[in-house]
């Protein structure tokens, strides 16, 4: 299931603003791997190039490549759509669909790609991604309301869920936890722990306790100054970057000594 | 008094802290000031010999005036600019309901008449005096504008989704700026326009429902547009990433997403422009004109509407005069009876088609 990303001479673009340049990294599978970095550096934007969600934004682009399993992602007869199959996204808002319950937010992107499914299989795969959500015991006597009732943490575990019932290989999350409370946080913090054995988890974060805490590798992103590019400074694994990393600009940014 | 003993702040009247107490006008003072002043203006005008509108000018001016100087005196500049701004508020407010209400009365008062069965269950066929009904144009408004909604939704929707979801660039500009000429169109010209197309189509002297469902598209399609886009900018663009993110194909996520998360604004603002052309005049009498009898096919030959039902009634009355202003009267009752149901619809289904939180 999971697999291995390696990404080489990425240019991101907005327009003609280059707003990452330069990276060069292998993403390996069954692992978690953090980007850490100040505001405004390119880790979202980064992260979002990976299954080809930046291009949704007008006049995004991207130069170099994106290869996961010997496929170019961005090879001229790639299908975005099949990319985002394959590839699927958690967002820093929790964004379950307003109109749906809870059971038709998880089978959604079957659903919503017309798969057909029998009963008994969507009730087993919307039970499996809910426990594998850790959000199981919390509402499966309410499955029929509406996702938008749940509380915070609840629905960031709905959209794990969400993203986890169409079986990609990678998971993409953008800072899951920045407004979740730290009961929440833990709780998908354990989640990730345990999703690490089937999905590549690719996670941005402001938080470096988290970070170190439950990632394999750790990839640090900088920029020299406002209007400069992000760059990939420093990808290490995230002991030897909390450690001892090998650049100056990490430790400094680490220790708190930065800017 | 045993408050202001026992609460420090009250008792310190002098200016000691960043906090002082509140003079205030007691609750009802600032309506009496105003009703005070309302009256020294009836009292004005009756002494200087001035109509009622001088009279409630002069009495609008000095209520707000002695709203302003009683509230200065006791409660200070602040709370005083506030009454004032809420008096020219209120009465501005006012000021536009007079004409509203004054409409409905007149209309309930004068068409109320004729408001009985037997205007809406028979035409005007061979009536020239007393009797007769609307049957036919009730009839004909619904259908011409049932007609005009099927061809302007799909046309208004597509639109309002190529420029949400697709637009870019000089096209886009393009179209939103010939949709803002198209809503400025007067309706005499659209139709001339429905017109002028079917007469080149068909040859002279044709009359179809059609024509005039043609002649009010061109003013629905504009305000379907405007509506429905800014409706769909609402959806927030998290919800369409949520989705693209689960590899769902932009136009599944169009139609399967944010077409139902804007369900309700849609369905208001669709019944909103319906009940914007149900009331037009002046396209329909040159397109579709008048029968007396019933024809319900807008594919041929003239049909009744209300609106024009009510201006034949009123410009060319017969011999029993009063039966036919009764008859104009009672169209234009229907007439507003049925935009408000439609506006009372619209209030439905934005309420029973809003995302629930479920909470």
């Amino acid at each position: 299931m999971a697999k291995r990303i390696e990404v080489s001479d990425l240019n991101i673009y907005y327009g003609n603003f280059l707003a990452v340049e330069g990276v060069n990294v292998s993403i390996e599978p069954r692992s978690i791997t953090a980007l850490i970095g100040p505001s405004g550096c390119g880790k979202s934007t980064f992260l979002r190039s990976l299954n080809r969600m930046h291009e949704v934004i007008p006049g995004a682009r991207v130069e170099g490549k994106v290869v996961m399993d010997g496929v170019d992602l961005y090879g001229a007869d790639t299908d975005p759509v099949d990319v985002r199959r394959q590839i699927g996204m958690v967002f820093q808002r929790p964004n379950p669909f307003p109109t749906m319950s809870i059971y038709d937010n998880v089978i959604a992107g079957n659903r919503l790609n017309n798969k057909k499914m029998k009963k008994a299989e969507t009730d087993e795969l919307v039970e499996r991604a809910l426990r594998g959500a850790n959000l199981w015991n919390e509402v499966k006597d309410r499955l029929d309301r509406p996702g938008s009732g749940l509380s915070g943490g609840q629905q960031q575990r709905l959209c794990i869920a969400r993203a986890i019932a169409v079986e990609p290989d990678v998971l993409l999350m953008d800072e899951p936890c920045s407004a979740l409370d730290p009961i929440s946080t833990l709780a998908i913090e354990d989640l990730m722990a345990e999703l690490k054995d089937r999905f590549t988890i690719v996670i941005v974060t402001h938080n470096m306790q988290q970070a170190a805490r439950v990632s394999t590798s750790t990839g640090f992103f900088n920029l020299n100054g406002v209007g400069q590019p992000g760059r990939l400074i420093e990808f290490n694994p995230t002991e030897k970057i909390f450690s001892n990393p090998d650049q100056k600009a990490t430790e400094d940014y680490i220790s708190g000594r930065f800017g | 008094m045993s408050t202001s003993t026992q609460s420090p702040v009250r008792v310190a009247e002098e200016p000691s802290g960043p906090i002082r107490p509140q003079r205030k006008l007691p609750r009802y003072a600032g309506l009496g000031l105003y009703v005070a002043g309302l009256a020294a203006g009836a009292l004005l005008a009756a002494l200087t010999g001035s109509g009622i509108a001088l009279a409630v000018v002069y009495g609008v001016v000095l209520g707000t005036l002695a709203v302003y100087v009683g509230s200065r005196a006791v409660e200070g500049t602040r709370k005083a600019t506030d009454r004032l701004v809420t008096a020219l508020v209120t009465t501005a407010f006012g000021i536009a309901m007079i004409p509203l209400v004054s409409l409905v009365y007149t209309v309930l008062d004068k068409g109320l008449a004729r408001f009985d069965a037997q205007f809406f269950s028979n035409s005007m066929f061979r009536v020239v005096g007393e009797g007769g009904g609307a049957y036919h144009a009730i009839l004909g408004t619904v259908i011409i504008t049932a007609v005009t909604a099927v061809i302007s939704v799909p046309i208004g929707l597509l639109t309002a989704i190529y420029l949400v979801e697709y637009g870019t660039g000089r096209l886009k500009k393009a179209i939103t700026f010939f949709v803002d000429v198209m809503t400025g169109i007067p309706s005499i010209v659209a139709g001339l326009f429905a017109f002028a197309l079917f007469t080149l189509l068909f040859g002279n002297d044709v009359r179809l429902g059609l024509m005039g469902a043609a002649a009010l598209s061109v003013l629905m399609i504009p305000v379907v547009v405007r509506s429905c886009e800014e409706v769909l900018k609402l959806v927030p663009n998290e919800l369409r990433e949520a989705s693209y993110a689960l590899g769902v194909p932009k136009w599944r996520t169009i139609v399967k997403v944010v077409l139902p998360t804007a369900v309700a604004g849609l369905g208001t603002g669709i019944t909103l422009a319906v009940a914007r052309v149900i009331g037009e005049t002046a396209p329909l009498l040159i397109t579709v004109g008048l029968i007396t009898g019933t024809n319900l096919n807008p594919f041929d030959g003239r049909m009744a509407t209300l609106p024009v039902f009510a201006y034949y009634q009123l410009t060319q009355p017969g011999t029993d005069t009063q039966a036919f202003l009764d008859r104009a009267w009672t169209a234009a009752l229907v007439l507003i009876i049925l935009v408000m149901v439609l506006n009372v619809v619209a209030r439905l289904i934005s309420r029973f088609f809003a995302p629930k939180t479920g909470r």
